[in-house]
């Protein structure tokens, strides 16, 4: 019921809004009410920034069990504007003002990483690799 | 154009600042976003891992028409091993590290893949400089 489905020339694509990619996994948004209509085609899921600096693609959706200001300034190098936090992490004030500063979406979940990147897969998010 | 950024040893909480400051700097020269990610990846690693695994040191850009060299100045200890270092996986990070999302072990590998040229000086003992250079040219 979420995902847009485009036909290409290249197949099938399926874009989700990050409002449906926020009530897909019951989640919550805290900041960045703007990306709601953001269409996202890919996720990525690590606690590892390491991991997410190797990727090449922008606009991803990043989940995250990783709560801190490094999440947020991994994302501003890697270009990707919107973060979700699973395992019911909350963020702190700091890492809320450091989000709208660069105009980063954070989210929230009581998922696990795993449950969360599932429910997501499911619906037709697709990964980066 | 020449800039300088101070990063100090040990503090997490700056920790990206100074790439920031740089991407910033980047985006208002309207470099190609790809490059720009790629230089931005390569500099947030090597000022990370100034923080991590140095006693502080500098990060000096040097931006011409073609290209961008970025030269990463630590005062030590050195990496004593930089074949291991350069390996994927491989890492000496601490706990402390590994809980802010680092350690991954992917630090230097980044760099390497990041960009077009990297020059590394380093010994066990002595301080560490990187020279990565980057070509500003148009990617497909």
């Amino acid at each position: 019921m979420y995902p847009i489905v485009i036909h290409t020339v290249h197949g099938i694509l399926i874009l989700m809004k990050l409002k449906d990619i926020i009530a897909c996994v019951d989640g919550h948004l805290i900041c960045g009410e703007s990306h709601l209509e953001d269409e996202i085609t890919r996720g990525f899921a690590s606690d590892l920034m390491s991991d997410v600096l190797t990727i090449l693609e922008d606009d991803i959706l990043l989940i995250t069990g990783l709560s801190n200001n490094q999440a947020i300034r991994t994302a501003e190098m890697s270009d990707i504007k919107n973060i979700l936090l699973v395992r019911n992490k909350k963020p702190s004030q700091n890492m809320i003002d450091m989000a709208q500063e660069l105009n980063i979406s954070l989210s929230y979940t009581s998922y696990s990483l795993f449950k969360a990147s599932a429910l997501l897969f499911n619906e037709g998010l697709k990964p980066v690799y | 154009m020449h800039q300088e950024y101070t990063v100090p040893a040990q503090d997490f909480s700056v920790a990206g600042v100074a790439s920031s400051n740089f991407k910033r700097l980047l985006k208002q020269l309207n470099l190609p976003p790809k490059v720009i990610k790629r230089i931005t990846v390569a500099v947030f690693e090597a000022e990370v891992n100034v923080i991590a695994h140095s006693y502080g040191g500098k990060i000096v850009c040097e931006l011409s028409e073609n290209t961008i060299t970025v030269e990463v100045i630590d005062t030590g200890p050195g990496i004593p091993n930089l074949d291991l270092a350069m390996k994927e996986g491989w890492s000496t990070a601490t706990e402390e590290i590994l809980e802010l999302g680092y350690g991954a072990g992917m630090g230097l590998p980044n760099i390497k893949k990041s960009c077009d040229r990297l020059s590394i000086k380093t010994q066990a003992g002595g301080h560490t400089h990187i020279t990565m250079g980057f070509d500003l040219k148009e990617e497909s």
